[in-house]
């Protein structure tokens, strides 16, 4: 399809010319009069997959059930995906394309952290907001007042993640071992290293990895020499279940936990489910909530998607068009400024991953739940309140 | 010192590996003075054809895992002989540039094509072989390991053998020589140069599977990075010398897993590149130079 579509390109390039030289009534503003046009950018494809996929379904999910109860002010939505293959240097094109040619009244998008900061500046510049499901890192709405998020921050996730690491699993002396090219992982390190010297804990062995790197057991063995009693890995799952593998592999039986960038059930297929025991993460939201909207979601993606347990970016990515149908509601409008004002007054908006409420930084503050792994099962453990 | 140990470890199964499908690398240059940069490309495959082949197998049994390895060896070997004649073979003749872009580009095909049939996502490579970690005082070893080790070791001297003893390798080393001369005297070049291909690709396989299983995530574009680092240890060790490929690899994880073990993981690759220049710098021939009677 890539290259197909790479060859087409100029064609289409060229035909839309001709078609707007030729007749200069028919612009883009006629054509999006019938559907509201949502964009959104994914990893689709490629390492992060799960992510975007989860997203995405999430995403569509909430557009069906919107237009299946008449749309948004009597218009139905339309969503166009693009897939940013989890590579740096797609997203900023991807959402000018959005912009520009599918006339987007906002963007959706994305999980990881990196990849919403590349995308970000255009939907600044170009004054259409965008909202990003699940990118933790406090850097992406600081971008400007055109960026949201629904979902919590990372020193909200780095201090809870200290907290767990000395009360619950009661440890002293901690290694990080960090993805330098992730600004996610960079960013939570981070947040969680100022919270748990605070507290008054030790960073014994700080090692780092490149994303995508497949050998890690020469940083594994500097941190099982340095005697720690839990490791802290704020990373992606494809490297973080090659991680907990060869951590295993080197019998260090230290519990091993991280955050959302965890949540993926092919963590449980790359480390193996023996491995994963005793390994712990912080995500967004729990399949076993007893939260009846939460509820009602997973049932509803349950019939969407043939019996799939929604994880928790399927959860944020329903959240985040729900947000947005809300907010271009209260707008009465699509327009950029005003859809940007309606957005930024989310107050106590419900939703599957509780209640939304944007606040100065247009960020959220939503509980937290743990998850652990036992008998090759992902488990709820306990939920952490903001 | 435990920790030493250790990272010595680590460090020389990391360099098995490198060994492994430097091997492979080595041994086409050495026949056909040519860099077949899709050497790492069908060492992607070899890798999916064992996932593939495995789902045919119980898991975990060694016999299963054995005609897993030897299938994706056979599918290799195939695919390595099919590109030598679409692809190579046209071009003989021509300047050995030709062939090097030729070679890139059969290379991005490979790579392209695996994302089309494949798909881009990772996939998890089954456990083939029994999983065990033996202990010793504080160090670990795990069964994975120690069979790259020992395949590694295997095909070394099978590949010394072949080459060395037979009569087609003896073609081979002919055809290295001269290859007018060979075919006056009645060797089939096309042929030996077919079975060149074929032993090349059919080390790929081995080290794609042997790869996948101790780094278990596997996708499309899985061979760039451990090819390049092959080529890297094939012309530390002296490009086209079999006992340099193994001595080039092994050298390089060791430097590897040093760079990370003394702090620098994040240089890891930078160093791994730099040793090739310093290398072309300062013993252009490579550590085991090139002996005559070690070329293949």
């Amino acid at each position: 399809m890539n290259t197909a579509s790479v060859r087409v390109l100029p064609l289409l390039v060229a035909a839309i010319a001709l078609l707007a030289g030729c007749s200069k009534s028919g612009g883009g503003a006629e054509a999006s009069a019938d559907a509201i046009v949502v964009g959104e950018f994914a990893s689709l494809t490629g390492k992060e997959a799960t992510f975007g996929q989860s997203s995405h379904k999430g995403t569509e999910l909430a557009i069906e059930e919107l237009n299946k109860a008449g749309g948004v002010l009597g218009r139905q939505l339309r969503l166009v995906s693009e897939d940013n293959r989890s590579t740096p240097g797609e997203s900023a094109t991807i959402a000018k394309k959005l912009i520009t040619r599918d006339k987007v009244v906002a963007i959706l998008g994305e999980v990881a952290s990196g990849r919403s900061l590349e995308a970000a500046p255009i939907a600044q510049a170009s004054q259409i907001p965008m909202i990003s499901p699940s990118s933790t890192n406090p850097k992406v709405t600081e971008t400007g007042d055109y960026i949201f998020r629904v979902c919590f921050i990372d020193p909200f996730q780095g201090g809870l993640l200290a907290a767990f690491a000395r009360n619950t699993l009661k440890s002293q002396k901690v290694a990080i071992f960090s993805d330098v090219a992730a600004p996610y992982s960079v960013g939570l390190a981070q947040f969680f290293r100022e919270a748990y010297l605070a507290g008054g804990g030790q960073v014994v062995s700080e090692q780092k990895y490149t994303g995508g790197d497949k050998d890690f057991k020469a940083q594994l063995t500097a941190i099982k020499s340095a005697g720690v009693d839990a490791i802290m890995v704020p990373g992606y799952y494809t490297d973080v279940g090659l991680i907990v593998a060869q951590a295993r592999q080197l019998g260090i039986t230290a519990p091993l936990f991280g955050g959302d960038g965890w949540e993926a059930p092919e963590l449980l297929q790359i480390a193996g489910p023996q491995a994963l025991e005793g390994t712990y993460y912080s995500t967004h939201f729990s399949p076993e909530s007893t939260d009846p909207l939460a509820q009602k979601f997973v049932a509803a993606y349950k019939a969407k998607y043939n019996g799939e347990t929604p994880d928790a970016m399927a959860a944020l990515g329903y959240d985040s068009a729900m947000v947005l149908a809300d907010a271009i509601k209260r707008a009465g409008t699509t327009e950029g400024p005003k859809l940007r004002e309606a957005l930024a007054a989310t107050k106590d908006f419900p939703g599957a991953t509780g209640v939304t409420t944007l606040d100065a930084r247009r960020d959220a503050s939503k509980p937290a739940v743990i998850i652990t792994v036992k008998d090759g099962k992902f488990h709820y453990l306990e939920t952490i309140a903001p | 010192m435990t920790e030493l140990l250790q990272q010595l470890i680590n460090g020389l199964a990391l360099g098995a590996i490198y060994a492994l499908i430097a091997l492979g690398y080595t041994m086409v240059y050495g026949v056909l003075r040519f860099i077949n940069f899709a050497h790492s490309d069908v060492f992607m495959v070899g890798a999916f054809s064992g996932y593939f082949l495995a789902r045919l197998v119980p898991e975990g049994s060694v016999m299963g895992a054995i005609l897993v390895l030897l299938g994706a060896m056979a599918i290799c070997a195939a695919l390595g002989m099919l590109i030598e004649k679409l692809a190579y073979r046209p071009l003989r003749g021509r300047s050995t540039l030709t062939a090097l872009i030729t070679a890139i580009g059969v290379s991005l095909l490979l790579q392209n094509l695996g994302q089309r049939i494949f798909g881009a996502n990772p996939r998890s490579f089954p456990a083939l072989f029994p999983q065990h970690q033996f202990h010793m005082g504080g160090l670990v070893i795990s069964s994975g390991q120690i069979m790259v080790f020992v395949v590694a070791l295997l095909l070394l001297f099978a590949l010394r053998h072949i080459v060395l003893k037979t009569r087609i390798g003896t073609a081979m080393r002919a055809l290295s020589f001269n290859p007018t001369a060979a075919s006056l005297v009645g060797v089939n070049n096309d042929l030996v140069i077919s079975f060149t291909f074929a032993l090349g690709s059919a080390l790929a396989a081995a080290g794609g599977i042997l790869y996948a299983t101790n780094y278990p995530s596997i996708d499309p574009l899985m061979g760039t990075l451990p090819g390049l680092k092959a080529f890297v240890a094939a012309v530390l060790g002296g490009i086209g010398n079999i006992a340099g490929a193994a001595v080039g690899g092994l050298v390089l994880g060791l430097v590897e897993t040093g760079v990370v073990a003394l702090g620098g993981s994040t240089y890891r690759d930078a160093v791994a590149f730099a040793v090739l220049i310093l290398i072309l710098l300062l013993r252009p021939n490579g550590l085991l130079g090139r002996s005559q009677a070690e070329k293949v």
